[in-house]
């Protein structure tokens, strides 16, 4: 390995650092945009064209802004947690493929950081990871918003990691690997979200949940804990948390782009590999528009309701759909039937149906009950 | 083991947002503190007492019970990589390792310990 | 020495000083995060050795959930975070004794290995441990029976976990 080698890592690091960090600010001016257009308001218009200089003011103001560091806080951990959030949200992002490789003065540049053969695996450390940052933000800030934020915002966090870890599972048993690489390829013929529709939703509902994005953002619930594990942060410390939570739903909806939805590949991708970000970047933006969609429509979820879903639904129902779809490729596999491969996404809706039912009925026996 | 040399090194770049951040805060914002700023916030009412109190045990029982789900998850994954290539047994075997698990989840559900009261 | 060795005394020792950090530090919450800097060492230490899997693995179950445990644990039962009690009892020097001889036992039969000054060779191109984990997981000649057994073993500290909590109500 030579210093060419090194150069070329660190730079490429550097690059998707970079991107991830303006898809950061643009994604805030995106959904601010996004929101007041629902909400039948204009939103930021001001600061440039259509108000495209907006996130660049706010950070201006943010760094210029007085840092409270108050005097009960745990001053050690109080400045560790918002970095310890804000490195996983980054680091995940390191075994996305965003493309196949260019030339570049001779010299074939990969796009992508790490090509490691866990690479889901990864994903899921990383996002188990990501709890820390939480619950020591709310913990040291010795206020008790901001520890039920942080604790709960936790409970929830590792509730849904086992629905987004058995997610993970399906798209691995449809992809036949846990690199990533290998994942996109297998979709050349077909996107994995054709084939199981019901295991992309439920990916979707548990990286909602696990990015504390609405409805689930009972950390944050204004009404009922100020702002939660942030409470008591301010100035840049603030922006960092802000941050993580931005690029986490970046990433994950670039993840979510690449399991289910053929990641980098679209019309034309193996001619002009410089094609890959792009078709990456529009489905990111397109997924990206889904969770805005959801925060201006639904209101947030109840916590013990959230809970019981977490267990009592989604665990369940993703378990089955892992074994549907395994029971359904083995079954077409062996008996050479394609009517068993196409029988997956059926089974799968019929069970969502299912689960679909439950909830109506506990939901309307709760509301005539004591509730 | 190349391919963490890579992963590592961008820990190290990512680690640069959060610390340059923090340290340009520290650096170019005013500092002005006062006792009434730095007290806790409660929504303008004294507070009362620490934040480090007890807490409910529930939060450490769902703690628990997503270990066991965790570890199973982690059984699954290698499961699910070579499941194409091996037959219909792994998937039987499959689901006998994740059906004595359901039984847990259900003793669990029946004994009440997933309702949050 | 090459860059590998290098790597691996760096991440040994920053392990070691974690470690003892964890058993030194009067701070109880200090003491899980050091325990799970600890953790992480060990994680590299894994990656060191092309043990992917296993790496991943000792971060999504120890890192990710044990140690979580412990901070819960910790935060929803103690008030005071100091633990005010003497550090050691007056037995550390037959623990230090007992570590010592583990240790220089562990090393005097290792030694007689001949792998122990070998340096590991590269996998062959194409080697995917994970595949074949998979494989051995469920192949009847192999570990199937541990698998499953694994399951109940799991099944047992569930409701073993659930009966402590419920009757303590």
């Amino acid at each position: 390995m030579d210093w060419t080698m090194w150069v070329e890592w660190i730079v490429k690091g550097f690059v998707l650092c970079l991107i991830l960090l303006t898809g950061f600010a643009y994604l805030t001016w995106y959904e601010r945009r996004a929101l007041a257009r629902i909400q039948v308001r204009v939103g930021p218009n001001r600061a440039g064209y259509q108000g495209l200089l907006q996130p660049i003011a706010d950070a201006v103001k943010l760094i210029f802004k007085e840092e409270l560091t108050p005097g009960h806080v745990y001053k050690v951990v109080f400045i560790l947690a918002p970095v310890l959030t804000v490195v996983p949200s980054l680091v995940l992002a390191a075994v996305v493929p965003l493309g196949t490789s260019f030339n570049l003065f001779g010299r074939e540049i990969t796009l992508y950081v790490a090509d490691v053969n866990v690479g889901i695996l990864y994903l899921t450390s990383i996002a188990s990871i990501a709890v820390y940052g939480i619950v020591l933000a709310g913990w040291s800030s010795n206020n008790k918003y901001a520890m039920l934020g942080g604790i709960r915002s936790s409970a929830q966090m590792i509730s849904y990691e086992l629905t987004l870890g058995l997610s993970f599972v399906t798209a691995i048993i449809l992809g036949n690997s846990m690199n990533m690489i290998d994942i996109v390829n297998e979709q050349r013929g077909l996107w994995f979200v054709v084939i199981q529709p019901v295991g992309a939703l439920i990916f979707w509902i548990a990286t909602l949940a696990e990015v504390n994005r609405a409805p689930f953002d009972m950390p944050e619930a204004e009404q009922e804990l100020t702002a939660g594990y942030h409470a008591e942060y301010s100035g840049m410390k603030f922006a960092l948390f802000f941050m993580a939570e931005y690029q986490k739903m970046i990433v994950i909806s670039m993840i979510l782009a690449t399991l289910f939805f053929g990641g980098y590949l679209g019309p034309f991708v193996d001619q002009v590999p410089l094609l890959g970000p792009v078709y990456l970047f529009a489905k990111v933006i397109i997924l990206l528009f889904g969770m805005i969609w959801v925060r201006a429509t639904w209101p947030r979820i109840r916590y013990d309701r959230l809970m019981s879903f977490g267990w009592k639904i989604l665990l369940p129902l993703s378990l089955a759909i892992a074994f549907i779809t395994a029971t359904g490729i083995l079954l077409a596999d062996v008996l050479n039937n394609q009517l068993f491969f196409w029988s997956i996404p059926v089974v799968s809706i019929i069970a969502l149906l299912v689960a679909v039912a439950f909830i109506y009925r506990d939901l309307r026996r709760k509301s005539h009950g004591r509730i | 083991m190349s391919e963490w040399i890579y992963v590592a090194l961008f820990i190290a770049v990512g680690l640069i947002i959060p610390i340059g951040a923090i340290a340009a805060g520290f650096i170019l914002g005013p500092k002005k503190p006062n006792p009434i700023k730095e007290a806790t916030y409660e929504c303008g009412v004294e507070p009362v007492g620490e934040a480090w109190i007890q807490f409910k045990p529930q939060y450490y029982i769902f703690a628990l019970v997503f270990l066991v789900f965790d570890v199973e998850a982690v059984f699954l994954f290698p499961w699910a990589v070579k499941l194409g290539q091996l037959g219909l047994y792994a998937v039987v075997e499959g689901i006998i390792f994740v059906s004595i698990l359901i039984i847990g989840l259900v003793y669990t559900w029946r004994k009440g310990m997933l309702e949050w009261l | 020495m090459t860059g590998a060795q290098i790597i691996f005394i760096v991440v040994a020792l920053y392990t070691l000083g974690s470690a003892l950090m964890v058993v030194t530090t009067r701070n109880l919450i200090h003491a899980a995060l050091w325990l799970v800097s600890t953790l992480f060492g060990v994680a590299v230490t894994y990656a060191l050795m092309n043990a992917n899997f296993i790496a991943v693995v000792q971060v999504v179950v120890y890192i990710g959930a044990i140690a979580i445990l412990f901070i819960f644990a910790v935060m929803l039962t103690r008030k005071d975070m100091r633990d005010s009690g003497p550090q050691m009892n007056k037995n550390w020097w037959l623990g230090a004794l007992v570590a010592v001889l583990v240790f220089a036992g562990l090393a005097f039969m290792l030694s007689g290995w001949s792998g122990f000054s070998k340096v590991a060779a590269d996998l062959p191109s194409g080697f995917d441990s994970v595949s074949l984990l998979g494989e051995a997981l469920v192949s009847p000649q192999a570990y199937v029976l541990p698998f499953e057994v694994a399951s109940v073993l799991l099944l047992a500290a569930l409701v073993g976990a659930v009966y402590v909590a419920f009757n303590r109500k």
